[in-house]
This record gives structure tokens, C-alpha cells and sequence, in this order.
């Protein structure tokens, strides 16, 4: 049997993804968690009188928090295998990485394990941001002279 | 009716990501860290600030909307202070998603028990 024909063979049966399925509850997941954000930042408007940005950064760490005390809890991994992008995109996924590395690696003690792999997952997040905008900002620097 | 749009907007972000999730090798790394930069990129178009007006907390709760802080805080710095503005204004208004990330990740896991 040449590779070839191996590769074929294990594609024919490995699981299939159901595809739709994921697309739809990846839709719905998603979209409550936009939902309840919104949702929060009208609350948070209408009851505390905030204006709608501190509103907002009030939201993003209340979610922060809701998805760091669920994944200590253990709910959040069942629930990112069923929804994948539908919690991996929203800032639960960055909450729920750093939390997620700062879990696994406690074992390795606090320094060289939790320490030095808590931003494992979500270190690329925050570089390619950074250097990203750092670049955008200097385009625009250069474009307005 | 902010409810539904912000509802429909995340909820299609999330959808596409799923789509390349499935169809391409890219890891929910990858995904995530494109989407950041997606972000930057629409909020230097000028075009995240719109959508966030339109789409409220459906933006504001996605991944790309930290890519639209660190741009739009790095300019707004350039802008007070000059190219040293840039550096140290950065992440003013992400500090919030990254310092409670880190606190509450460490608090929480020194309560947690360790996974197997």
C-alpha cells in the first residue's frame, strides 16, 4: 500500500464533521453571547446611569470574569467542544484560554508552570495585536504626513 | 430591535469563523489572532467604530474588538503625545480585558483544583 492510498484510506474513515450543524450552533452561541453583551450594557446604562463606554468596559470584565469562574468550574471545556467558534471568538475565548493554560500548568508550580504559560494560548492574541496596530498607526502616521 | 442586530452581528462573526474552522488546517489560534487583526485593520479603515454604533455589545464582545482598542488607543496616543504616545498609550483601553484576564485567571486558579 503506497501513502498515498493509506491517506485515502484513513480519510474515508475518519469521523465527518457535521459541518452544518457546527455552523448553526456556532451561530446561535455566538450570537447570545453578543446578545447578553448588549443586553448588559443597556442595563448597565439604565440602572447605574454609566455612559455607554465605561457600560462597556464594565460588560467585557463582567464576561471575563463569568467565563474565568466557569472554566474553574469545568462547565467552559464541554462547552467550547460542543460550540467551538461560537465561545472562541467572543472575548470568553481569551478568558477562557488564559484561565485554561493557568489551570493546566499549575501542577508545574507557580513560576515555571503557571507563571511562564499562563498567556500559552493567548499570548498570539495580544502580539499580533499589538504589532498589527503598532503598524496600522505608523501607515497612518505616513499616509497623513 | 440594538438586541437583534447585535445578536445577528456576533452571531455571524462567529458562524464565518466556524466555516474556516472546518474547511481549512487553521487551529482556533490561528483564527483568533486573524480575527484580532481583522479588527485592527477595519478600525483603521475607520469602519469599527461604525459597526460598533450599529451593532453595539455584538461587536464590542468579540475577539476583533480588542484589535480595534489597541489601534484606535495607539493613534489616540500618537495624536496627545507623539511617537512615544504610541507605546505608552497602547493598551489603555484593553487594560481592562487583559488585567482582568490575569486576575481573575490566577485567583480563580489558585482556588480550582488541578485537572488530571
Amino acid at each position: 500500500m503506497t501513502k498515498d492510498d493509506y491517506k485515502k484510506l484513513v480519510k474515508k474513515h475518519t469521523p465527518r464533521e457535521p459541518k452544518l450543524r457546527n455552523i448553526v450552533v456556532a451561530f446561535f452561541a455566538g450570537g447570545f453571547i453578543g446578545f447578553f453583551a448588549e443586553f448588559l450594557i443597556y442595563m448597565l446604562q439604565e440602572s447605574f446611569g454609566m455612559s455607554k463606554v465605561i457600560a462597556g468596559s464594565w460588560t467585557c470584565l463582567i464576561i471575563i470574569a463569568i467565563s474565568s469562574i466557569l472554566t474553574a468550574f469545568g462547565f467552559f471545556d464541554n462547552w467550547v467542544n460542543k460550540c467551538k467558534c461560537g465561545l472562541i471568538i467572543p472575548t470568553t475565548g481569551f478568558a477562557h484560554s488564559v484561565t485554561g493554560s493557568a489551570l493546566d500548568y499549575k501542577k508545574d508550580g507557580l513560576i515555571t508552570g503557571l507563571g511562564s504559560n499562563i498567556f500559552k494560548l493567548a499570548g498570539s492574541v495580544i502580539l499580533y495585536g499589538v504589532i498589527s496596530a503598532f503598524i496600522l498607526v505608523v501607515i497612518r502616521v505616513v499616509i497623513n504626513g | 430591535m440594538n438586541f437583534l442586530y447585535a445578536f445577528l452581528f456576533a452571531g455571524a462573526a462567529c458562524s464565518i469563523a466556524q466555516i474556516i474552522l472546518d474547511n481549512t488546517k487553521l487551529t482556533p489560534g490561528h483564527i483568533t489572532s486573524i480575527y484580532t487583526v481583522i479588527g485592527a485593520v477595519l478600525s483603521f479603515l475607520g469602519v469599527y467604530d461604525d459597526i460598533i454604533v450599529k451593532f453595539g455589545g455584538g461587536a464590542t464582545a468579540l475577539i476583533s474588538n480588542f484589535g480595534h482598542m489597541l489601534y484606535s488607543s495607539a493613534y489616540q496616543g500618537y495624536m496627545a503625545e507623539g511617537i512615544l504616545g504610541i507605546f505608552t498609550n497602547m493598551f489603555t483601553k484593553s487594560s481592562a480585558a487583559i488585567a482582568g484576564a490575569i486576575i481573575f485567571a490566577f485567583l480563580v486558579s489558585l482556588v480550582a483544583k488541578p485537572k488530571d
